[in-house]
Order: structure tokens, then C-alpha cells, then sequence
């Protein structure tokens, strides 16, 4: 009774003094900081604060409070610091996850309880599909994207008979089916391997002698790097097409090394895709952390340029949190696509998909480098089976 | 004649419970109901601690894969919630089932070996489970399974989470009266005698394997308990719930408390789980000084810290 | 099946066999002798491959990285056993897990905090990056036969250190009675240190030979540390012959069962269960191996020690 009456106080306290809670506007940014996984975390968090460096340091004319906290690559720990955000911190807005399996365990908890949520990488299907909510945004993609354009890619390009490897788990299922959907030639074998493992030589053996016209491969973070290393020692880089997604990028390349080079890979961004937000992003970016932008940087750039444009929208009103998501679904804003970014009726880019090439720059550095428009507009296939307009 | 030292533990061990009697009373005062969330998913691991002390503690046979039966006893409610079962006593009681079987089935295997290749064995069939819920596609697969909803139990709504916080404080109070009664049985001292003589053991009679088995069940049943609240509390099941690295942290928080003292390693839970929270607030480097803590914990306090609590004798 | 096929990949089993066979060494000598179970020999492992990519960075060479990295993870070592294990020899196993287990979060995070939280890139030398041709159409990493050749030497080089020298000797009989040991003058806890340092150095060595094939990353030595628990458990504890014998044969088991296993299912079931079920058993082999042995034998192969 007592805590009922203190509480009833504090609120009417807090109550009082609205001119102060909105000048600020609290972000809570879930990713994984540490272990292996813990360079996407800091990528994803660079991204992030260089967007509000480009936003005058303000997000929608407020002083932006962004609140780190690890999910330390657990669903359960990562359901416990969100609602620690929620609870304690009192978030106005929840951005970042980089993996698919803690975004399944906070999705719910986030979205009921009313915070706006704007995913900065991991798109799984259920979200995009059926449990949609008009609460939850994406700067990122649906998982099967990136998939579904190497898929289209390998289909133009005319490939017979394609091999194709991914980890023993939902997404990496999911990453071949994508491929398979716009793929139509001839599948040489589909090998799925323990999720970690370290040595390829047995699978690597088994893909020389099936003769396959290219590979496709789904590894990301340490099972790439393993992966494209073994790859290119067995001397079949140059013999057998490497085609990828989520495997080559600016985290990995540094560790995979010469072997990469002449991989093919797909994504909707890259370092050198030419429009003026994207120059600008790479370019200070690389000046302000010494490092070459990944995706998941570019990612939670545009998380943070969507939530200053939506803010301002909604006239810096965040405690209002139904308006702050409409503001967030009706916002514009130039991206580092390149123009503005356009949001699927379940709030996920529609988006071009590019194909790379792994290449080395002038500066000896590694990059994967845009070498044509593999699918233009992209819808992602789920969008079908949410009920949102 | 009762020693001082004992009733020392015991006070220990009220202060401990009435603490965490309290944390939803405080969570409500100064609304933080974040509390209420940490301190039940510490008092599930608590409950997965002493299932296991009293199988290590008081067996002498460490189970390196206890994280599987917080699987199973996990999957057991999402798989049957994902099928519609919505009766809270129809999902627990299934857990309860399903861990002590596949408890029974691994411990009957097992307990044919002992010492480090005990250890080996029950973590080998551990990563069996782990691999098989990674490649279960129908149920989320690696990225997990979510339960729509908590239903409700006798008079308990588990929509609150007070009401389900307090559950879980009854099903660790009930663990650990249970398992002062079997240590304090005739069941209990055969346990732990075969522990440091089983060639006297089965001298005098008696099979250690039978009363092994039996242990190891209950230990199984009690752990797979805590994962069927684990998976009512994050309304959430993943493999992560069985990864060997969980199995390690459950040995820790028994080691870190104190082996054999059953309120020990709820102590063992709470510290590691809060200190490791708090240390990831401080620094994304957390690792880097809970480490050295463990380490010098080791080094200085002998008996875990439940034997620096409780005194000597305790 | 094709049998050229199966030679090949029984020659990936070997290579893998003896990368594991170097950490499983050094584990079930200081497991078998000092009665130490330790949690961190994964650690030494990641530590040395961290070394190599440093040392190489610095240097620029292959060669001189090896030999600067192996000696400066035998040094580590040293360190470790010096502050930290000599106290736990005498401890329960389970506070020698607890105290090692936080030796394990020490060192995952200090290399992310020295070498930052990206993964490292170790090269091979451009002598050993090329394929030779074994066996008509089957193209091998020269890299990977240098590999196999170092870890039959090192084998071939303990073999004879702990059966014919006087080290050998103490070594041994420090195993079976270290009081009796100390009692005829021998410095028992040096020998300890020694044989410890031993047990660094090739995990050291391992770490450093994995490096060019692999991600040179923080908790690298984890999942490693389980394959050479499980094989020195199939080998039997304190064992350098069954730790040899298991470890090929878990390297074996595990690469031929991973290339095989999905096609033979395959031939059963169809195509869609085979797909399902394959990759799951193979992930699982080599613990169904584990508990197989165990069951029959519950000691190991060659194992005296519980």
C-alpha cells in the first residue's frame, strides 16, 4: 500500500515536469559485444552513433540517450537486459540485434509492451510474415533476400549445377531455400554442416568430386572466414565459383585474406554504391573508427537517420509512442541505398539487391566492390502473409 | 548437542529466502519490475544448482550435461504450447515426464562409468539433445520456438508476473526442503557413503548403481522442473537453453556456492548470475574480472561461499 | 563409394586426427600426472594462434612467428601454472574446473582486449600454399601433409621422450607415485612446471599450425577443448598412446562420417529425411562414439586412471 502510494507520487512528480523528459529521448540498443560475435555488435554500434553524428548529434532535435547493453549471444540473457530497457530504463524507442534467435526471444515482449522497434539486422520470417506488428520497423532486410539474389544471379548467369553448403540451423535452411526459389537449374548436392565447425577438408573433397559449375555458400562470422580460407588452399577458388551471402564482408575480410579474392557475394549495400549519404557515411567512417563499414554498420546508420527524421516528424513527441511509429512508418529520409527508403507494407525495405566482387583496393585493402543490379525493388516473400496494409 | 554454527546457516538461509520473498515488494515500491524478471531467472538457475549438488555434491557424480534436462523440461512445454496445450499442469507435468525418462535413460547408460569419464559421458549425450533441437526445423530450429501465452495454475495466474515469480520461489523452497529430507534419509547417507567408500558400500550389501540411478533421476526431474519455468518465464525455448557452456555455468554456481550444502548453491546462482549482470553495466570487458574473481574465489575461500557464510562447521 | 574418395578423406581424418592429437597430448600428460583437470588448455591453444598472427604481423615471416609463438605460449603457460594451478593440484577436480573456467573468460576476453574483437589472418608460407597431386584427381593442400608431418614427429618424439629418457622415467613414475618421487630427491613440483610447460608448448604449437586455416578469433580454443576432452577420454586418462590412437580415430570418424553419412542415409530414406536427419547424426558421431567405448570399456582404450 505504501509502495503504491510512493509510486503513485514519484509518477506525478515525473508527471509534472514533461518539459524535461522532452528534450531527450532514451534509445535502447540491444546487440552482441561479446565473444566472437562481439565485432558485429561494435560495427552495428559505430554505424549507429555515426548516424547521430550526422544528425547534429541530436535525433529529431533531442539529445539522444542510447543505452548499450550485450545480449551476450543468449536469447534468454538478451530477453532480460530488454526488459531491463523497458522496465528500468524506460526506453522510448529500441533499435539494434544482430541475431535471429534473440530477436525471436525480445520480439514479443518489446512489441506489447508498446516500444517502438526498429531492427537494425536480424529478419526473421515469422516477423516479416504473420506476426508483423505496426510497432516493429527494419532498416536491415528479410533474411532470404540477399539469398534470392544470388539464387537470381546464378539462374542469369546460367549455371547448370550448383552446389550448395550452409550450417545445420533455421537460418541457415532458410538461406538455401531462398536461393532455391529463384534458382532453377540443376542442385549438384546440399550439405549442411555442424553449426562452428572449424575443419572443412571432408565437405570441401566431396564438392571437388561432384564437379559442380559454382558453390553456394552461407557461413557467416568465424564459420566464413574457416570456410573461404580452406576454399581458397584446396586451390578451387579460381576453378569453381564462390558464390555467398553473409559470408564476405568488411568484419571477415581482414581475417579471410587473399582468399577471398574473386568471391562473389550479393547484399543491398556496398562500400563503393554511389550516392552522396553513402560517400559521406564510408568516408567519415573510416576516418572517425580507422575501419571499412560492413552492412551492419550501414544498417544501423539508417536506423539512426530514420529515427531523427520521424522524430522531427512527430514534433519530438516521443512519449507518444503509437504516434512515434506512425511517424516512423510515414517518415523519408535519404538512406545509404541511395534515395529515400521505402518501407514494405510490414515495415521492411523494399530494397535492389547488388552483386560484389571481392577485389583489392588501390590502398591494398580488401572490399567487395558492386558489380551490377541483380534484383531491383524487392519485395521480400513473407510480406504476402502479414495482415498490415 | 546443535552447534552454534548450525543455526548460523540456518539464518543464513531464512535471510536468504525472505530476501528474495521480497524483491517483488520492492519491485513494485520503487517500480523496477525488471528485478522481478532477474531475480526469477536467477531463482530458475538456483533450482537447476541444487538439482544438481544433489547429485554432485552429495553422489560425487558431476553431471557435465544438466543443461540438457533444462532442455528438455523447456521443449517438452513449448513443443506441446506450440500444439495448443495450454494447461499449465498438462506442460509441467509433461516436463517433469519427459526429463525424468530421458534422466533415467542417460544416467542408466553413464553411471556404468565414473570419475572424468562420467564427466564426459553425460556431456556427450547433453550435445546429442543440443544437436538434435538445432536440426528440429518444425520448432524453430536454431532460432528458437515462442510460446503465445501463460495460462493459469490452481489459483496462481502466470499472466502476472509476481504470482509466477512466487511460484518459482515455492518450487526452489520445495527443492530444497526435498532435498534436506532425502540427504537427511537412510537413502541419502547410501548416497553419500558410496561417495567416499564404495567398496564398503557394496561390502555392507547395497548397490551404489541402483541408488545412483535413483538420484540421478531426481536430480533430472528437479532440472528439467527448472527449464519447463525457464521456458514459462522467457515464453521462449532455444537450443542455447542446452549449449555445454550452460552445463559449465550450472557446475560453476554449485563449486562457486559450496558442493553439498544445498542453500549453497543458491547463493552460487545468485552471486554469479547478479555479478555478471552488474559487470556487464560496468564494461563490455565483464569477462576480464569475473574471470580472476572465480579464480581467487577458488584460491581463498576453500568451501565455496557458503562455507565462508555458514562458518566452518556449517 | 567410391574408394579414391575415401582415401582422400580419410587422409583429411588423419590431419585432423593429429592437430587434435597435439592438444590431447599435453592434456592427458598433465590430467594423468599432476591429477590436474584443466579447462584452460584451449586457451593456450587460442593464445598461441593469437601469437602466430602477431608475431607474423611483426615479422613478416612464417617460420620465425612458429618459433617465437611456441616458446612465448610455453611461457604463458609457465606463468598460469606458476600463479594459479600448482595451488589446485592438490584440490578436488571440481574447484580445479571452477578456477580454470575462469582462467577460460580471463584469457577470452584479454586477446579482444589486446588484439581487438576481430578475427586475425594468419598466411601460410607461399612454398606450402599449393596443392600436390597424391592420387589422380584429387588435389591436396601441401600445407595440410606438412601438418600430418609434424604431428607424427611430435608423437614419434614423445613416444621416445616418455619411454626411453630419465625425464621419461620421472615423468612416469611422478604419474603413479609422485610422494615416493619426491622422497628419492627429485624436485617434484619442477618436474610438474615442466611437464606443463610441455603441455603449453604444443598447444601452442597446435594454435600456431591452425592459424593459416582457420579464423583466428576469442573463445577459439572452446569448442577444440571439448573434441580433445572427448578424445582423451576415448584414449583412456594419462595415456600418450591411447590419446594417439583415439585422436586419429575421432579425426577419422568424425571426416569420413560428415562426408559419408548424408549419402548412405540417403540410399535408405528419401531425399528429404536423409537432409534432415544426416547432418544432425553427424554432428552427434563422434559422441555416440564416446558413449559407444564407454559403455564397453569405462575406462577408455588404454586408460588405468579414473
Amino acid at each position: 500500500m505504501i509502495g503504491r502510494i510512493l509510486a503513485l507520487g514519484l509518477a506525478a512528480v515525473l508527471a509534472a515536469s514533461p518539459a524535461m523528459a522532452q528534450d531527450k529521448v532514451k534509445v535502447g540498443f540491444i546487440a552482441t559485444f561479446s565473444g566472437p560475435g562481439g565485432v558485429l555488435g561494435k560495427h552495428l554500434h559505430d554505424g549507429f552513433m555515426l548516424g547521430i553524428d550526422h544528425s547534429g548529434g541530436k535525433l529529431g532535435g533531442l539529445t539522444p540517450e542510447v543505452i548499450q547493453e550485450d545480449d551476450r549471444l543468449a536469447p534468454d540473457v538478451g530477453l532480460q537486459v530488454a526488459k531491463k530497457l523497458i522496465e528500468r530504463d524506460k526506453v522510448d524507442v529500441m533499435a539494434g540485434v544482430i541475431f535471429s534467435n534473440v530477436m525471436m526471444a525480445i520480439y514479443k515482449p518489446v512489441i506489447d509492451a508498446g516500444v517502438p522497434f526498429i531492427s537494425s539486422n536480424a529478419g526473421p520470417s515469422p516477423i516479416a510474415g504473420a506476426q508483423c506488428s505496426p510497432m516493429f520497423f527494419s532498416t536491415s532486410w528479410q533474411n532470404d533476400g540477399a539469398h534470392e539474389a544470388m539464387g537470381k544471379h546464378a539462374q542469369d548467369k546460367g549455371y547448370k549445377n550448383v552446389y550448395l553448403m550452409a550450417p545445420n540451423y533455421q537460418a541457415g535452411k532458410d538461406a538455401l531455400a531462398g536461393f532455391k526459389r529463384f534458382y532453377k537449374g540443376n542442385i549438384a548436392d546440399e550439405v549442411y554442416t555442424t553449426v562452428n565447425q572449424l575443419d572443412y577438408s571432408a565437405e570441401i573433397t566431396q564438392l571437388r568430386a561432384a564437379k559442380p559449375d559454382a558453390v553456394y555458400v552461407f557461413y557467416p562470422g568465424g564459420m566464413g572466414i574457416n570456410f573461404v580460407k580452406q576454399y581458397g588452399q584446396a586451390g578451387l577458388t579460381s576453378q569453381t565459383p564462390l558464390l555467398s551471402a553473409f559470408t564476405i564482408d568488411s568484419t571477415t575480410l581482414p581475417a579471410q585474406g587473399d582468399a577471398a579474392i574473386g568471391t562473389f557475394t550479393t547484399a543491398f549495400w556496398a562500400v563503393d554504391l554511389k550516392n552522396p549519404v553513402n560517400e559521406k557515411f564510408v568516408a567519415d567512417y573510416q576516418k572517425k573508427y580507422n575501419d571499412i563499414p560492413s552492412t551492419y554498420s550501414a544498417q544501423a546508420y539508417d536506423t539512426a537517420l530514420m529515427l531523427n527524421a520521424a522524430i522531427k516528424d512527430a514534433g519530438g513527441k516521443v512519449s507518444d509512442k503509437k504516434a512515434l511509429a506512425d511517424a516512423l512508418k510515414k517518415t523519408s529520409f535519404d538512406s545509404v541505398r541511395g534515395g529515400k527508403l521505402k518501407l514494405n507494407n510490414n515495415n521492411i525495405p523494399i530494397q535492389n539487391f547488388y552483386l560484389l566482387e571481392t577485389v583489392k583496393r588501390a590502398d591494398g585493402k580488401l572490399v567487395s566492390s558492386v558489380r551490377s543490379t541483380v534484383l531491383t525493388d524487392h519485395k521480400d516473400a513473407y510480406s504476402k502473409d502479414c495482415a498490415m496494409k | 548437542m546443535r552447534s552454534p554454527v548450525i543455526s548460523r546457516a540456518r539464518i543464513a538461509t531464512v535471510l536468504l529466502f525472505a530476501l528474495l520473498a521480497l524483491v517483488p515488494v520492492y519491485s513494485t515500491l520503487f517500480s523496477a519490475p525488471f528485478y522481478l524478471t532477474l531475480f526469477a531467472r536467477v531463482m530458475i538457475f538456483a533450482l537447476a544448482a541444487v538439482s544438481l549438488d544433489l547429485v554432485l555434491g552429495f553422489g560425487g557424480l558431476v553431471s557435465f550435461g544438466h543443461a540438457a534436462y533444462l532442455g528438455v523440461g523447456a521443449y517438452a512445454v513449448g513443443i506441446l504450447a506450440y500444439h495448443g496445450v495450454d494447461s499449465v499442469f498438462v506442460l509441467w507435468g509433461a516436463a517433469i515426464l519427459a526429463s525424468a525418462l530421458v534422466a533415467l535413460f542417460i544416467g542408466a547408460i553413464s553411471l556404468r562409468t565414473s570419475g572424468m569419464y562420467f564427466i564426459m559421458i553425460t556431456l556427450a549425450f547433453a550435445q546429442m539433445l543440443f544437436y538434435l533441437a538445432v536440426s528440429l526445423k518444425a520448432y524453430g530450429g536454431d532460432d528458437g520456438l515462442p510460446i503465445a501465452k501463460r495460462g493459469t495454475l490452481g489459483p496462481f495466474d502466470l499472466k502476472s508476473d509476481v504470482q509466477l515469480y512466487y511460484l518459482i520461489l515455492i518450487a526452489l523452497g520445495l527443492a530444497l526442503y526435498l532435498g534436506h529430507r532425502i540427504v537427511g534419509s537412510r537413502f541419502g547417507r547410501v548416497l553419500e557413503g558410496a561417495k567416499w567408500n564404495e567398496r564398503r558400500a557394496v561390502a555392507l550389501g547395497l548397490a551404489p548403481y541402483r541408488y545412483r540411478l535413483v538420484a540421478f533421476v531426481i536430480s533430472g526431474t528437479v532440472c528439467g522442473l527448472a527449464g519447463a519455468l525457464l521456458a514459462t518465464l522467457t515464453n521462449f525455448v532455444s537450443p542455447s537453453y542446452m549449449a555445454w557452456t550452460r552445463s559449465g555455468e550450472i557446475i560453476v554456481m554449485v563449486v562457486l556456492g559450496g558442493m553439498a550444502t544445498l542453500t549453497g548453491p543458491v547463493i552460487g546462482a545468485v552471486v554469479l548470475l547478479v555479478l555478471e549482470e552488474v559487470l556487464a553495466t560496468l564494461t563490455i570487458h565483464w569477462m576480464l574480472i569475473l574471470g580472476p574473481i572465480l579464480v581467487l574465489v577458488v584460491l581463498f575461500a576453500r568451501r565455496g561461499l557458503w562455507g565462508w557464510i555458514a562458518g566452518r562447521h556449517g | 563409394m567410391d574408394p579414391l574418395l575415401l582415401l582422400v578423406q580419410a587422409l583429411n581424418g588423419l590431419q585432423l586426427g593429429v592437430m587434435l592429437f597435439l592438444l590431447a597430448a599435453g592434456l592427458t600428460l598433465v590430467f594423468g600426472i599432476m591429477n590436474l583437470v584443466n579447462l584452460a588448455h584451449g586457451s593456450l591453444y587460442m593464445v598461441g594462434a593469437y601469437f602466430m598472427a602477431a608475431f607474423q604481423a611483426w615479422t613478416g615471416s612464417f617460420v620465425l612467428a612458429l618459433l617465437l609463438a611456441v616458446p612465448a605460449t610455453l611461457l604463458v603457460g609457465v606463468a598460469v601454472e606458476l600463479i594459479v594451478l600448482r595451488r589446485l593440484y592438490d584440490r578436488d577436480h571440481l574447484d580445479q574446473v571452477l578456477g580454470t573456467f575462469g582462467l577460460i573468460l580471463f584469457f577470452n576476453e584479454l586477446v579482444r582486449v589486446i588484439w581487438g574483437p576481430a578475427a586475425l589472418f594468419v598466411s601460410m608460407p607461399q612454398a606450402l600454399s599449393g596443392t600436390v597431386v597424391l592420387l589422380p584427381g584429387a588435389p591436396y593442400p601441401v600445407y595440410r601433409l606438412v601438418i600430418i608431418g609434424v604431428g607424427l614427429a611430435v608423437a614419434a618424439f614423445l613416444s621416445w621422450l616418455v619411454t626411453r629418457t630419465r625425464t621419461g622415467m620421472l615423468i612416469r613414475a611422478g604419474a603413479s607415485n609422485p610422494t615416493m618421487v619426491a622422497a628419492l630427491g627429485v624436485d617434484i613440483r619442477l618436474l610438474f612446471t615442466l611437464v606443463f610447460g610441455l603441455g603449453a608448448a604444443l598447444a601452442g604449437l597446435a594454435g600456431a599450425m591452425a592459424a593459416p586455416l582457420l579464423s583466428v578469433e576469442a573463445a577459439m580454443g572452446d569448442g577444440v577443448l571439448i573434441l580433445t576432452f572427448v578424445v582423451i577420454v576415448i584414449g583412456g586418462i594419462g595415456s600418450i598412446r591411447g590419446a594417439f590412437v583415439a585422436a586419429v580415430l575421432v579425426g577419422i570418424v568424425d571426416t569420413v562420417g560428415r562426408a559419408f553419412l548424408p549419402i548412405l542415409l540417403r540410399e535408405i530414406f528419401n531425399r528429404q529425411v536423409a537432409n534432415a536427419a544426416g547432418p544432425a547424426l553427424a554432428s552427434m558421431l563422434i559422441y555416440v562414439l564416446m558413449a559407444a567405448i564407454l559403455v564397453f570399456r569405462p575406462r577408455g582404450l588404454f586408460g588405468a586412471k579414473g
